[in-house]
Order: C-alpha cells, then structure tokens, then sequence
C-alpha cells in the first residue's frame, strides 16, 4: 500500500467515524440521563437535514441549519415530552420497543412529506469536485467541515457538562437520580433537556454530512445502528471513548475495503465489533463495575 | 387439569377448522393463502415469544434464523447438480444413486436434478442449531443493551452475507423453489390447487409448536426460566444452570424460526433477502412485546392479526406506519400487552363470579 | 373462568371473520380490473414511487376519457416495499381474490422472478417494470416487461468504448437486483467486444460515502474508465467521489441514471457523464419527425405538471406497462385474458416512452438496441452524447 493510498482510506475512514461518533453522543447523551437508548437518533440526523434542505430554498445557509437544529431540538423535546416524561418506572425493553416505534414513524412521515428522492445540501464550501490537498492527496473541504464540527461538539460538551450549572445538574441526575432529586433538580426536565441537546446534535451532523451522505427519509436507521454499536463498543454512556471507538470503526471499515470485498464491509466490521463485545462484554473502555451498576 | 389444560387448545383448533370451513361455504377460499403465510410467521413469534418473555432474553436478530432455514433449504433444493454428475462427480452420483436426490422439471421444462427437500429440510435444521449454538454461547452472556446490540448484529451479519453472497442469488433472492412433498400427496407448496390442504399444514405445524411451549414453561424448565427472568442471581444461587436453560431456549426458538422458514420458503416457491431484514426482526420483537411478551396466547392472537393484515396489503403504503402507531400505543397504554388490559381484567373478574 | 374468556373471545374473533368475509365484493359491470405491485415504500421507492404515480395518473386519465372500448378501469396498486414475500401475497390475492386481467410490475426483478410462476399458473398477464433480462429469457407465456434489456445498455456502452479506445475497465454496482443484473451482463459481454474487467466492486445501496472504494480503484493505473450500474443516490456519490480523488477517468452510468435528481445530487460531478438511457430525458432535442417525440414531451408534460417533480425514465416504464395493456385491450377489442395476452404478443410499432415496441411470442421485452440513446450531461442537464 503506498503512503498516498494509506492515507486517503485514513482520511475516508476519519469521515465515516466523526459521523459514527456525533450519532453515539446522542446515544450517549440520552442514556446518562434516563438509562435508555433512544433508537430515534438516527431519524434526528434525517430531520435536521431534511429541514435544513427545505429552509435552505428561501434562507441563506447558515440561518437554514441554525432553524433545523432548533426545529429538531423542539422536535426531541416534544417527543420526550409526549411519550416519555408521564411513564412510572418504564422498563428499558419498554423504552428500547417505544423508541423503535417513533424511529418507524418519524421516517414514514418524512417519506410522506418529502418524498422518497433525495436531497443535499450544497457544500459549505465550494462544490462537488473541489479539494484541498493534504498530504499528498486530495480531500473534500466537507471533510474537514465534518471532522471539525465533530470535534467542536465534543469539546464544547465536555465544557458545558464541566462548568456550566446546567451541565453538572446533568451529570448529577446521571450519577444518582435519586440524590439529585432530593438536592432539588427536577430530573424530568433534565430527561427533557438531555432529549433537546441530543436532537440538537444530531441536527448539527445531519446538516453538516448532507452534502457528502445525501439526505433521504430512510437515511437515519443505518447509522442509528451504526452510532449504537459505536456507542456500546466504546461502553455505553461515555462520550470520550465514543469518538475513538467512532474512528476507530470507521478507519476498520475503510482498510476493510482493501483486502475484503465491499458488499462484505459491514458484515466484517459488525463481526469485529461482536468479538471485542464478547471479550470484554462491557465495551472497550467501559468498566465493568460502572456496566454492572446500570439497571437493565 | 389435563383436560382443562388442553381445552384452549381445543378451541384453537375448532377455529382454525371453523375458518377454513366459513371460507368455504362463503366461497373465499383465497384468504387461506395469506393465513397460511401468517402461521409460519406465528410460529416463529411464539418460539421468540418464549426466549424474550419467559427466558427474560430479547433476540433483535430473529429474522437471521429464519433466514438461515430458508435459505438453506432454498439452496438446496435449486441448486442443479445436474452439471456435476454428467461430469462424473462421485459424491453426486453416490448421492443420486441412493435416493438423496430428485430430478424435477423447471418452469420451462428443463430437467433439476437436486437435493431432496426432506435432505434439506434436516440439513436447514441442522446449520440452525450449530448456528445459534455458536451465537449463543457468548451472546447469552451479555445482558441489556449489549445483548440487544449483538443479537442485533447477528441479525445484520446475515443480512450482509445473504445480499453479498452469489449463491443465495444477492438482492434478487432465490426462486422456483419446488414444493416439499411431506408424505405421499401431501405437499408443501403455493399451487392453487394445494391452499387447503397446506393451510392445514401450516396450522397443524403451529398448533404443535405451541403446545410443545406450553408444555415446556408448565415444566420444571419453564419455572428455571421464569426464575431467569426474575433474578438470574437468585435463580444461580438456587441451583438453576442459567446459562444452560437460556442457551436451550434460545436455540429452541432458533429452530422455530427456521422451520418457518423452510416451510415458508417452499409455500412461497422462493425468498429474498427481505425476509432477513433487520426491520423484520424489529417487527417480531414488537408483536411479542404487543401481545404481552410472557403470553403465549398473546404473542399467537397478535401475531396472526397483524401479520395477516399486513400481508393483505391493508394499510398499503402506510404499512410501517400503523404498525409504528400500534406499537407505541400499546408501549405507552398497555406495557403488558393488550390482551391483558384492565378492560380484560375486568371482564375475567366478573365472568368469574357468575 | 380462564376457558369461559378465551371462548368468549374465540367467538368474538369467529364473529368478526365471519363477518369480515361475508363482505360482498362489489362487482360492477364494464370494468376492467388491472392490479399493479409496486414498491412505493421501502428501497426500491425510486422506482415504485414514480410508476405508482403514473400508473394512476394515466388510468385516471383513461376513465375521464370514457375508458377502452367505454369500460373503465379498475386500478389495485398494492405497495410491496419491494419485499418478495409481500410481492407474492398480493399477486395471488390479485389473481385469485380480484381476479384482475393483468398485474402491472412489481418494480425490481427480485419480485418479479419470485410471482412469474404464480402468474404463469394463475393464467394473469403480468407487465413487469424490472430491468433484469432473466425475467423475460426465457420466456414464459404471460410474463412481459417494459424497460429495456440490460444486455442492450452494456452493448451500447461497450460499442461507445471500442470507439474511444477504452479497453480496461472497473465495475461498480449497488447491491440491489438492477446492479446485480448490470453486473452480470458487464462481465458476461466484455470478451465480445475485447474488454477486460481489472476490478469490480458492489456497494450498498444506502451507501453514503464510497471515497475508500474509490481509493482502492484508482490505484490501478491501467484502468481506463469507470463503469457504475444503479439506481441508488449512490450513483451520485460514486461520480462525486471519483471527482474528489482528483480522478479524471471516464465515467460510463447505466440507465439507472436517468433521473435528473441524481445529475442535481452529483452536481458538477455529473458533468460529461455518459450514460444510454430512453429518449424520455432528451425530448425537446429530438428531431421532429421522432415517432416517440409526441409521446414523450406529452407524457413528461402531464407528470411534471400533475406532481411538481421531474419525470424519469422510471416513471415511463410504469407508463409503458399500462399504455400497452390499454392498446391491446383495444386491439383485442375484449377484455378476455387470452386475448389481451394475444394481443400484446402481436402488438407492433407501439410507440412508448421506452421506444418502440415490437413484441413476438419469442421476445416479451419488445425493445430492440436502438431504443437506448447515448446520453451525457452538460451544464446540468441530460443532452444526446456526441461522439
């Protein structure tokens, strides 16, 4: 393999993980403070791009996304506010078939209202064939777009859950509900606000993976499956450790492309994933107290 | 208590009959076509409905057995051998000498020769338990959302490797399934002329199945599995081999699932990649968890109605979509299914008393 | 009081059945039942979406004209997803229950191979709109289809090879049964017109980035142009990718292509894209004395003016399938199965959006190499290909 080659499946392989990534932080985001997976995710990066596509016919694009994460943060909390805040005690095979059934319709009302064509954004910077050179090889500026915004969500998360009080109120509903509710912060809300941060995120992405993905109506269910298996290799619950297991599953599948065929890609990365899960069945970077610790 | 025990049974049975009568009188003979399907379809979700309900396990990767039995079965019995004995191949003609083979004749009239459906059948049964026995031992150890994530992703392997792989005909799946000749003119098969007969195939295969479970969670196995599911630790301290009892269940369950399959395969005449699909497994899940995931009869009622629902094409292109409604409905209003609302409770408490 | 529930609601459910089949089936005279399975959700909606919507815009069309012969039509459209199993429920529920005269599509060739015996047994003529040559080779008795054979969109664009002196090639295809077919036909007619195959590759259809695949293509510096075979956005991807990598090879698309969506999505990676399709995209740019012309502009005027969005070579199949019963129903001048089935077999010079059809009891596709033209796209618009 030359250095060029080498790179440019390092740099394919970067893409799909930041893509993995920002969906398992929503998984993430969500489990720390309720314990559940919201299988909805994935349908979040369809709704904020779709909306984004729509606004973007009489907004200029910035305002488009900035309206789309909104719509959509409004859009989780609605979801979480309806279907979730009023249940007693649900229990998780509850919540996992509740948030399966508003992944199916939230994608068969999308088919209804847009159609089954798809759908882009424009590049955020120059267009379909342009490309910045890095190391010898070409790369799209979207790339760059994708990997950077990964890496602002991530960082401004861990800021806002280190020092903002809104952040740590968070943290503490994770940590122990019940002290966090007698220290006097409403944990419904905080369920409510955990709903709006992760549809908000995963807008964001949707947004900015449009021009390279496409946006279609079905669009959100494979990388719903592919940000939770990033999310539970990585140990579910732990965003830092979602970003490496993210890339590194998407730099597995695209060296993968090397040496197996393509058609057989996602069955040897879902194959690796399941071998590191029977060997260490808390995640990579999971422990297995924390693991145990979680009601299931 | 036996005959109380069986008597539901019974009733299942009088149904059952009473329907294949009522279509004939009525002269709609054709709706048996599409129960006939669906009882395939209840006959895995009642063996699902015994590893997540009773065994407390849920499985998001169910369609992969039912896959894997059909396919295999499909292989089998399509794959022209024909090329390989006039080659002088040894084994074939080996195999072909002693019985193991039949030669048919295609659409077109051309002469198969290939495995005997009945070879076939046993081999798909066969590929299933090793399958779910290798799959089993370590998945069944994960609990939660990982145990989710991996059946899951067995699920997705076979998925793959159906659609990628050459033989199990990619995207387009395979066709001209012959039909399964069961005994002497009984044969599995779509033909307009068998739907009576296969109906009550069909239905005898269900009935059988669902007895067999019943049995078997009124059994010392079904208390070690209701145990499981309450407190796996308490149930390890009092003695039960847990791991064991799971991993029997499960493959139980694995080889309903693909004997529905084998079956459906051959009364279809054909299966794509579809039927291995994950949205399916989902969809199995959620028929169990509707019709009050412990409850066999439950999982059974559901099963038929929505299956045979959907494959009338009721709800057309909105098919996924009231599908989604119901499951959220019944997730948020009746977590234990919708045969066991209070309405129900209700009803229960005051034909008691009479 | 367990048995006395469980009878009760035996009964109830007895009830319920009995009821639900005692339901008349409202028969009326002077219609002609004609069912179509497509897949207007699920993977394959970019077929099925566009042929369901034109199906019944026509046969809309057709009844407030007073109908064939002044018998209206009767249209069941069951959406299959584009699952074979669903495929094969509603094609015997349609034969047997609605008894219709004919089953247009279903949309890929996966489900069509799956219901051809069951039409072939229940004597239903069945107008598929799925690509694959295997559906009408052999052939079978009632089994006809309407898009043009692959074999003649891989002739057309080797022929376009030989020509430019492309003899080493790379394939890709979408893991759906139109790839697949594509695939098939590729490697099988290579040697027949000395080309060779260096690499070939299928990618999923919800693929939404192919820059490795592409990667590992194009460190092959012997290959001398790209061949694509889809009908999946991932078309778009895979021009785009190409491009991105800095790439500058030839980019041969199959009929799967035509459909302006994916020249938009591709953007100024479509650009000098060739491609053979239908006539159907080019319209305006044909001459005149084109006995498809009337045909064409009419039909892509009435779609684009009815649902807002481009037509498609896919929604003139769905076109074809219809307009071809209709015209043999007419020259028929019954509605007779066997008749109809005659009729279609003997139907000649029917001017579709596809070309123009000449059927035979040995060919049931009807299409001949011509009715592909070589086609590119230039400033974001499909144009005739100019050698």
């Amino acid at each position: 393999m030359t250095s060029q080659l080498f790179i440019q499946y390092l740099f394919a392989g970067i893409t799909y993980g930041s893509i993995y990534a920002i969906v398992a932080i929503g998984f993430n985001i969500i489990y720390n403070t309720t314990g559940i997976i919201n299988f909805a995710q994935g349908e979040f990066v369809m709704l904020g791009g779709m909306i984004a596509i729509s606004l973007h016919t009489i907004l200029p694009l910035p305002l488009a996304i900035g309206l789309a994460v909104i719509t959509t943060m409004i859009i989780g909390a609605l979801i979480e506010i309806i279907f979730i805040r009023w249940l007693k005690n649900p229990s998780v095979l509850r919540m996992i078939i509740i948030t399966i059934g508003l992944s199916i319709l939230i994608r068969e009302a999308a088919l209804h209202i847009w159609g089954e064509g798809v759908r882009s954004l424009p590049y955020f910077n120059g267009n379909e064939i342009s490309t910045i050179r890095i190391m010898g090889t070409n790369i799209s500026p979207q790339v760059l777009w994708v990997i950077g915004v990964c890496a602002v969500i991530v960082a401004l998360l861990s800021l806002f859950f280190k020092f903002t009080s809104l952040g740590q109120e968070m943290r503490a509903c994770a940590a122990n509900r019940l002290a966090a509710t007698l220290c006097g912060i409403s944990t419904k809300n905080m369920v409510t606000l955990s709903f709006m941060l992760s549809a908000g995120i995963g807008a964001l992405a949707g947004c900015v993976v449009s021009p390279i993905t496409y946006t279609q109506y079905d669009g959100g269910t494979p990388l719903a499956i592919k940000g939770f298996t990033v999310a539970v290799l990585g140990g579910l619950g732990n965003s830092m450790a979602a970003v490496i297991a993210g890339l590194l599953l998407g730099i597995i599948e695209s060296f993968s492309v090397s040496v197996v065929p393509l058609a057989f890609q996602d069955a040897i990365s879902i194959a690796i994933l399941l071998t590191i899960l029977f060997v260490r069945p808390h995640g990579l970077f999971g422990s297995k107290e924390a693991a145990g610790l979680k009601e299931f | 208590m036996k005959a109380r025990k069986y008597f539901p049974i019974f009733v299942l049975m009088l149904v059952l009959a009473g329907i294949q009568q009522l279509t004939q009188l009525t002269g709609t003979v054709y709706y048996l076509t599409q129960m006939t399907m669906t009882a395939y379809y209840a006959l895995l979700i009642i063996g699902l409905c015994l590893v997540m309900g009773y065994a407390g396990q849920l499985s998001l990767g169910h369609a992969g057995f039912f896959a894997i039995g059909g396919y295999t079965s499909a292989v089998l019995t399509t794959y022209d051998l024909t090329p390989l004995l006039s080659k002088g191949n040894s084994i074939i003609s080996f195999l072909a000498a002693s019985g193991l083979l039949v030669s048919r004749d295609n659409l077109y009239g051309e002469a198969l020769l290939s495995v005997n459906p009945w070879i076939a059948c046993v081999a798909a049964i066969i590929v299933t338990v090793v399958i779910a026995f290798l799959i089993g031992i370590p998945v069944l150890k994960l609990k939660g959302h990982y145990l989710a994530m991996a059946t899951l992703g067995f699920g997705i392997i076979i998925f793959r490797v159906v659609l990628a792989t050459e033989i199990f005909g990619e995207a387009d799946g395979i066709s001209d399934v012959p039909g399964f000749p069961l005994l002497p003119g009984v044969i599995v098969s779509g033909d307009f002329s068998n739907r009576v007969q296969n109906y009550y195939i069909a239905c005898i295969l269900l009935v059988i199945g669902f007895v067999l479970l019943q049995n078997l969670i009124d059994s010392r196995v079904g208390r070690a599995l209701r145990a499981i599911h309450g407190s796996e630790e308490a149930a390890n301290a009092m003695g039960v081999d847990t791991s064991r009892y799971k991993l029997y269940t499960f493959v139980l369950s694995a080889v309903f699932a693909a004997i529905a399959g084998i079956f459906l395969t051959h009364y279809n005449g054909g299966i794509g990649p579809s039927e291995a699909g994950i949205m399916k497994s989902v969809r199995y899940v959620a028929i169990v968890a509707i019709g009050g995931m412990a409850n066999l009869w439950g999982a059974l009622v559901m099963a038929a109605l929505l299956n045979f629902l959907s494959l009338r094409g009721m709800f057309g292109s909105y098919d996924d979509a009231v599908f989604g409604t119901i499951l959220i409905i019944i997730m948020l209003f009746a977590p234990h299914g919708l045969l066991r609302l209070q309405f129900w409770h209700f009803f229960k408490k005051s034909s008691g008393n009479t | 009081m367990k048995r006395f529930f469980l009878s009760t609601v035996t009964l109830l459910a007895l009830w319920a059945m009995a009821s639900f089949f005692a339901m008349p089936t409202a028969v009326q005279a002077k219609t002609i039942k004609v069912g179509a399975i497509l897949a207007e959700s699920g993977g394959a909606s970019f077929l099925g979406g566009p042929e369901a919507r034109t199906i019944k815009m026509l046969a809309d069309k057709i009844n407030a004209a007073g109908g064939i012969n002044g018998d209206t039509i009767e249209l069941i459209i069951k959406d299959s997803g584009g699952n074979p199993e669903k495929a094969i429920s509603f094609a015997k529920q349609l034969i047997e229950e609605d008894k219709v005269l004919a089953i247009l599509g279903p949309s890929t060739s996966g489900e069509t191979m799956n219901i051809k015996k069951i039409c072939e047994d229940g004597k239903t003529i069945l107008l598929s709109c799925a690509a694959a040559e295997v559906i009408v080779n052999p052939v079978g008795k009632y089994v006809f289809k309407t898009p043009q054979k692959d074999s003649y969109a891989v002739k057309k664009i080797y022929m376009e090879m030989n020509k430019m002196g492309i003899s080493k090639i790379a394939v890709l295809a979408g893991n759906t049964g139109f790839g697949k077919a594509g695939k098939e036909q590729l490697e099988a007619l290579a040697p027949e017109f000395g080309i060779q195959i260096l690499a070939a590759e299928v990618y999923d259809k919800a693929a939404t980035d192919l820059s490795a695949v592409i990667a590992k293509i194009s460190a092959n510096n012997d290959i001398q142009a790209v061949v694509n075979w889809s009908i999946v956005p991932a078309q778009a991807i895979v021009a785009k990718n190409i491009r991105q990598a800095g790439w500058n090879v030839p980019i041969f698309q199959s009929h799967g292509f035509g459909n302006i969506k994916y020249v938009e999505a591709a953007g100024v990676a479509a650009e000098g894209i060739i491609f053979p399709a239908g006539r159907l995209l080019v319209a305006d740019t044909l001459p005149d004395d084109n006995p498809q012309k009337k045909v064409l502009t009419q039909y892509r005027d009435e779609y684009e003016a009815k649902f807002h969005e481009p037509a498609s070579t896919f929604g003139g199949h769905g076109y074809d399938a219809i307009m071809i019963l209709v015209e043999a129903i007419k020259n028929a001048g019954s509605t007779d199965p066997e008749k109809v089935r005659d009729a279609i077999e003997n139907l000649k010079g029917f001017d579709g959006t596809g070309g123009i059809f000449n059927f035979s009891p040995e060919d049931h596709n009807g299409l001949d190499i011509d009715s592909f033209a070589m086609l590119t796209v230039k400033d974001g618009k499909f144009a005739l290909y100019n050698k």
